[in-house]
This record gives structure tokens, sequence and C-alpha cells, in this order.
């Protein structure tokens, strides 16, 4: 198995987000982390989406994706060729002894603390999951209270943008 | 594939835009979009649209008794005409009694439409009178689906269905209409512009795979052509007919293709799969090239798929490019329009034959005519005065010929109704192939009658399947759909009781319908005879017949052609332990083929 991260444009109508989810589901695939938002167009929505699956099922999900009358492109990015990125709020127990160690930690990770009461602070720390691995890994002896983390998101790095033809076409149809 | 629904604007079509309902809006959009019938049944949420139906001139409602009958007609209807099929229901148990002839239209890829009622849009999920998630429920099962709650979508939402249902690969498409929606004042236009940015099926084949695949289909000495039921859909069955005698190589038409390619022609070698014939079967394992046309590599036809075909190159063509690739890799993919690719392949073809390539399959031939003599279908005889369920199937066919159209439910009846008529035209033969619904054949007929009158239709049901939906005889006797219900009746669930002889030690655990004491003296089949499918037949309208003797066969088929003035119901009693050969049993590999029970094929094979 391996994973694989999907850019999948589709139509900003209500329902869509179960219809990829039924999707999965129905065809056994494993989704890993998914993210939806807004684009630059109010009609497109984007949707990342990770799979962890082999080459063969991977075809099986774009073709299948496809498929659905509300998307209107899939593109599979390139690990390499694309900046991917998590968001992870985490509250961590820390008092007047600790509070300084773990202001380092967040430092040195460039993490920021967005929240502090006296037993605890609350740290706010993007970047790709093996950096907020280590971070996490890091905060563990001091007592993870809580832990929040959203779907990746990801963008191909370069001047080109999946969603220039799609705009067109959709310009078209309206 | 099917032409219809031209919702985009045509040249010489005026413009309208007049206020209205929006269940005038919706009744003017069916007629807009060119549905001549709807099968339904009214109901709460629904019968806003009920109103400015009874008014339309152009689109006939058939009163069904029960919404699955609605929802299978819409199927029959469809598969018999090439257009769209129509169905209506309300909310909440109206369309959950849609969703099992949805789900069978999809997989079996028959364009409907089926439009419900919802609860008003202000009470949408508050669990309200009726309510139900329909758009939620049919998601998995369906090509598409619409929730309308601004009357100002109907036309669009309509002309989007009837075009998504119909083109590409076709399937069944929802639109469920808040019923504030059908109630509200709104204005209908026409034509509409159709908003689909995310749905663009390819028709047109790469030129490059098709030439490949001529080289292929040329060079190879042991082809098969494996053709499926987008070839019916794409009514692409004359280019089928030239390729196949423009290259010599043989045909296997699957359970959803029977008459893509005539029966009676030299080059098919009939049906694969679970229950086809052993030529077709072995063809397929023994070929080097098979030349796969809309279809998809099915579990039936494949029988355990790392022993399928194990020396064959594989061309793929198929509408749909996730067809390609799911079960088995092909070597050369052809997404396209079936039609179109067998008539660029046509063209690819006579180049490769003009430039010397001409295909050779003389040796191929012997073996498979040699497959075909040893190993034809055939069925044991009946125990003495009794009917054999195959002997009377075959009697149907011959009597009543190739121009009528046949449906099936499902089980052994409908594997022996594959086998034993002949079918040498397209859209002659229905049959829920993908699903296997039992209780399709009645409806279905219902509906292919709906939309060909002229056309005897002739179900062959069994008596398990026929309990399931035979109150749509009613709606057939109202309605002047004078259809023809062959029960072949053996008093059980045959297919199930099969599987219980050969996997089961025999015991059968509620297979047996009509129970009773063994040979009582009331003719030669045991049993209490419940229901009697004859007064059954009289109570809903239609005419009863009953045959029980191999002598009385031909008259009774005959008398029962002779009527026209309604529905005919025949009980054919037949015995209970015919089974269907060959069989590749479920999960085993096709080269574990039986002809009959403990006979294995000889093939000739080194290494067995």
């Amino acid at each position: 198995m391996s994973k694989h991260t999907l850019s999948v444009l589709v139509e900003n109508k209500p329902g869509v987000l179960a219809r990829i989810a039924a999707l999965f589901s129905r065809r056994g695939f494993n989704i890993d982390s998914l993210a939806v938002g807004p684009t630059e167009h109010s009609d497109i929505s984007r949707m990342t989406i990770v799979v962890n699956v082999e080459d063969l099922p991977l075809e099986q999900v774009t073709k299948q994706l496809n498929k659905l009358v509300n998307v209107i492109k899939i593109v599979e990015l390139d690990p390499v060729a694309a900046v991917r990125r998590e968001l992870v709020l985490v509250k961590v127990r820390a008092d007047s002894e600790t509070r300084s160690q773990i202001t380092e930690i967040v430092q040195l990770f460039r993490a920021k603390t967005v929240d502090v009461s006296p037993d605890a602070v609350t740290i706010e720390a993007t970047g790709g999951s093996d950096k907020l691995e280590a971070m996490l890994k890091m905060l563990e002896p001091y007592g993870i209270k809580e832990l929040v983390q959203s779907g990746l998101v990801a963008v191909g790095r370069g001047a080109r943008s999946i969603t220039d033809r799609s705009l067109r076409a959709l310009d078209r149809s309206a | 594939m099917t032409e219809q629904a031209a919702a985009a604007p045509q040249r010489g079509e005026t413009p309208v835009s007049e206020p209205m309902t929006g269940a005038q809006s919706l009744i003017r959009s069916l007629e807009a979009v060119g549905a001549e019938t709807v099968f339904g049944i009214p109901g709460g949420t629904i019968l806003p649209a009920y109103d400015p139906l009874m008014d339309s001139t152009k689109v006939r409602h058939i009163l069904v008794r029960h919404e699955q009958g609605a929802g299978h007609a819409a199927t029959g209807y469809a598969q018999a005409t090439g257009k769209v099929g129509v169905c209506m229901a309300t909310s909440g148990p109206g369309a959950t009694n849609l969703v099992t002839p949805i789900a069978d239209a999809y997989m079996d890829s028959v364009p409907i439409v089926a439009i419900t009622g919802q609860v008003a849009s202000a009470v949408i999920g508050t669990d309200a009178f009726q309510e139900a998630d329909i758009c939620g429920i049919t998601m998995p099962i369906i090509k598409h689906n619409y929730l309308v709650t601004d009357p100002a979508e109907i036309p669009r939402v309509v002309a989007e269905a009837f075009h998504i249902a119909s083109t590409g690969r076709p399937g069944p498409v929802l639109v469920d209409i808040a019923k504030d929606a059908l109630q509200a004042q709104t204005v209908f236009r026409w034509p509409v512009e159709m908003q689909l940015p995310g749905y663009r099926p390819v028709t047109k084949p790469h030129a490059k795979q098709i030439r490949e695949a001529a080289r292929l289909l040329t060079s190879a000495k042991r082809p098969v052509l494996y053709i499926g039921g987008g070839v019916i859909k794409a009514g692409a069955t004359a280019e089928l007919r030239i390729l196949a005698e423009l290259t010599g190589a043989p045909v296997v038409t699957t359970l959803m293709a029977l008459g893509s390619f005539p029966d009676t022609h030299d080059q098919h070698l009939g049906m694969p799969g679970m229950h086809g014939s052993v030529a077709a079967v072995t063809a397929l394992q023994k070929a080097d090239l098979l030349f796969a046309v809309g279809t998809r590599f099915d579990d039936r036809v494949t029988g355990r798929l790392d022993t399928f075909a194990p020396n064959a190159k594989i061309v793929h063509a198929d509408i749909d490019p996730a067809e390609i690739g799911k079960n088995r890799t092909a070597d050369v993919p052809i997404v396209g329009d079936a039609r179109e690719i067998l008539a660029d392949l046509i063209q690819a073809v006579q180049a490769e034959i003009a430039a010397g390539a001409v295909p050779q399959y003389g040796e191929w031939w012997e073996q498979l005519n040699g497959w075909r003599k040893t190993y034809p279908l055939g069925y044991d005889a009946a125990p003495d005065g009794l009917l054999s369920p195959q002997q009377v199937i075959e009697r149907i066919g011959q009597l009543v010929g190739t121009d009528a159209i046949y449906v099936a439910g499902v089980g052994q009846h409908q594997m022996w109704a594959s086998q034993f008529l002949t079918f040498d035209k397209p859209s002659t033969w229905l049959n829920s192939g993908g699903a296997g619904t039992m209780g399709y054949a009645v409806p279905a007929a219902m509906g292919a009658k709906a939309g060909r009158p002229e056309t005897e239709v002739w179900a062959v049901d069994g008596d398990g399947c026929f309990q399931m939906t035979n109150q749509e005889l009613v709606t057939c006797a109202l309605n002047n759909l004078p259809i023809k219900v062959a029960v072949i009746n053996n008093g059980s669930l045959g297919m199930v009781r099969q599987w219980q002889t050969l996997f089961y030690g025999q015991r059968y655990s509620n297979t047996v319908l009509h129970d009773g004491p063994a040979n009582d003296g009331r003719g030669p089949s045991a049993g209490t005879r419940i229901p009697d499918f004859v007064k059954l037949a009289e109570a809903m309208g239609c005419y009863g017949l009953r045959c029980e003797r191999p002598e009385d066969l031909d008259a009774t088929i005959q008398q029962a052609m002779a009527i026209k003035d309604g529905p005919v119901v025949i009980d054919f009693i037949v015995h209970q332990d015919a089974m269907v050969w060959p069989m590749v049993a479920a999960g085993t590999s096709n080269d574990e083929i039986l002809a009959a029970r403990d006979v294995r094929p000889d093939f000739g094979d080194e290494n067995d």
C-alpha cells in the first residue's frame, strides 16, 4: 500500500461530500484524510483526499470518482512536486516549571502558542505530517490533554493551476 | 447512447416562457423531453404533479399496483424501446419501493428516470410523515440524483436527468422534488441550458487504439469476440455482424447481449459464463485474444478470475473507462461508444486485410466445432408423463418465434430461457442480469408491451418470481397490455434447490414453495397448488391456462397465442428435479465446467 494525494475539484453543491464518502465506502477504498474547502471560484470546491492503496486500485478510485456527475476534475499530486500541509492544535499540560521548555519546542518547530492558562498551553502548528509527528513526540512527555488535526491540503508547485481549464468548462456550461 | 432528451436549444424550437406551478412545469418538462409513458402511483407529496398530469395529452400515465412494478416497467420499456423509461412515486415508502428497480437498472445500465415527491422543504430532516432521504438511500445504486426545492430548477433538472440517463453508460437517475416546489408558482422556460461541467462521456474511440486492436484481431490465431449488452444499447448490432463476418472470428454473447448477434449464425458459439455453452466457455479459456466490447468481465462470466482466459491478450472496449481494467487488465483499452468503436474497427480491419494480414482461424474453428459438436446444449427428458421445463421453454420459442420479446425472471427458468429460446434480433430478450432481481419479469414485460404494443411479449417466469410481483397483471388487464406469462411451475425455488442438491447434501431448507403429500392422486405432480395460478390469473382479469402433460404442450401454447384481448397466464406444471447445465460452480475456474452432472468435458489437455 502507498499513500496518494488526490486533488478533486467538485461542484459546490449540497450532498457532494456525501456522494464521495458513499463511493469510497461502497467500493471499499480507504481514506486516510480528507479536507474540503472553497476555491477561488465560488461554484467550485476543492477536496484533498489522501488514499492508501496500490496503484491499480488507485486507478479505480480516480475512474470511479470521475464518474460522479458533480466531480469536475481529479489530479494526483506528486509529493515532491507539491506543497503539502496539515494543521494541528494541541493542548499540552504545562505549569511554571515546564512552560519554558514547551515554549522552546514550539519555537524549534516554528509553531505558535495560541492560548495559555496556569496549567496548560495550546499550540498551533502547520507542516508536513513528519514535522508534526516529530513535534507531537517531543510534547508527549509533558502530557497531551487534547489534540485536533486537519486533513491534509496540498497544492502543486510552480505557476500552473489545476483549476484554470475547469473554470473555463464551468463558464461555458453556466 | 439513445438519442433523446435533446434539451440543448435546437434550431427551430420556439423558446417558451410561461408562468405556472412547479407541478405544471414538471409535466411540461416531461412532455418537452419526449416522455410518452409514465408508470407510477400517486401519494401525498407527488399529488400536485398528478393534477396537471391528468390533462396532458402527450404523457400517458399507467397506474401500477406497487412502485416496484413501476420501476421494473420503466426498465422493460427502456430495454424494449431504447428510450428512457419513466416511473413516478410519492415520498417515503413510495420512493423506497423504487429502490430495487433502481439498483436493478443500475447494474444492467438501463436508462430510467424516477420522479419522486419529497416532503415540503421546510420539514425535510424532521422525520416528517412519509419522509425518507431517497437521494441518500439511492446514492450507491444510481447514476445520479437530484433533490429539487426550487421550482425554477425543474425544467433544467428534468432535461439533465434524461440526458444523463440516456448518454454515456446509461443508467437510472432520480429526481426528488419537494412538495412545496411542486405547488409554488414559477416560470417554465424551455429550452434550458444544462449545467453539467463534470459530465463528459467519451464516445469517439482513440484511432491509435483502434489500429492496434485491428492488428491484434487479424494476427490472432484463436480470437473470440466477447460481446456484452453495451452493443445492444449502442445500437451496434449491424456493425458487430459486419466485423464478425469480415474476420470470421467466433462470437460469444453474454446474458445481457443475447440477440445482439443471431443465435442461428454459424459463428455464434452461445453464451459464456456460469451456465454458458461448453463451446463458449471453453473458447474464452483457450483463446489467445479476447475482443471484449460493451461488457464488464462479470464474475458470472469469468468464474475464478485468476484462471480466466489465462493465455489471452485483452482488447477491452467500453463506454465506461472504470470498467476497463477493473477485473482484468486490458492490453488494448478502448473508451468509446460501441457503435463508433465497431464502425472504426471495420475500417481498420479492412485496411489490415488489404495490407495482407488476412485472419487465419482455420485450426481454431476445427477445435471450436469439435466442442460444439461434442457438447451441444441439451437436457434430460422428464420422467414419464411429466413436463420438462426446458421443453416447455423451447417449444414456446419455436411456436412464438424470434420476433417476440421474451422477458425472464431470475433463476433456473431464466437460464433455460437464455439457452433454449432463439434470439436473432436485438432487444428481444429482457432480463435482470447484474442484480438478479426475482420478480422482474411480469412488470418488465408490462413495460415492454406498453412501449411496443404491436410486438408479442412473453414473460417466462418461475413460480417463485411470479409470486413476488404478479399484482401487475391487474395493471396489464386494466390498461390493455395483453402480455403472456408462462409460469414454469416446479413448486420450488429451483435454482436454490439446485445448489442444495449439489452443494448442501440435498437438504432442501425452505425452497419448497407449495408443499403437500406426494402423489396425492390429483395429478402427476405433488403439492397443494397454493396458490392456484389459474384462479389467481382469473381473479386479476387475465386468462388462466394450465398444462401438466407433454401431449398438451403445443395446444396450450397455441391456445395462449390465439388470445388477443387480455393477458394470459399459463401454469406449466414441470418436474421438480430438472437442473441447469452446463455449470461452472461459483468461485471455481471456468476450466472446471461440467457439461452435465459429473460430466467434465474432455478438452484433450495434456496437463490434466
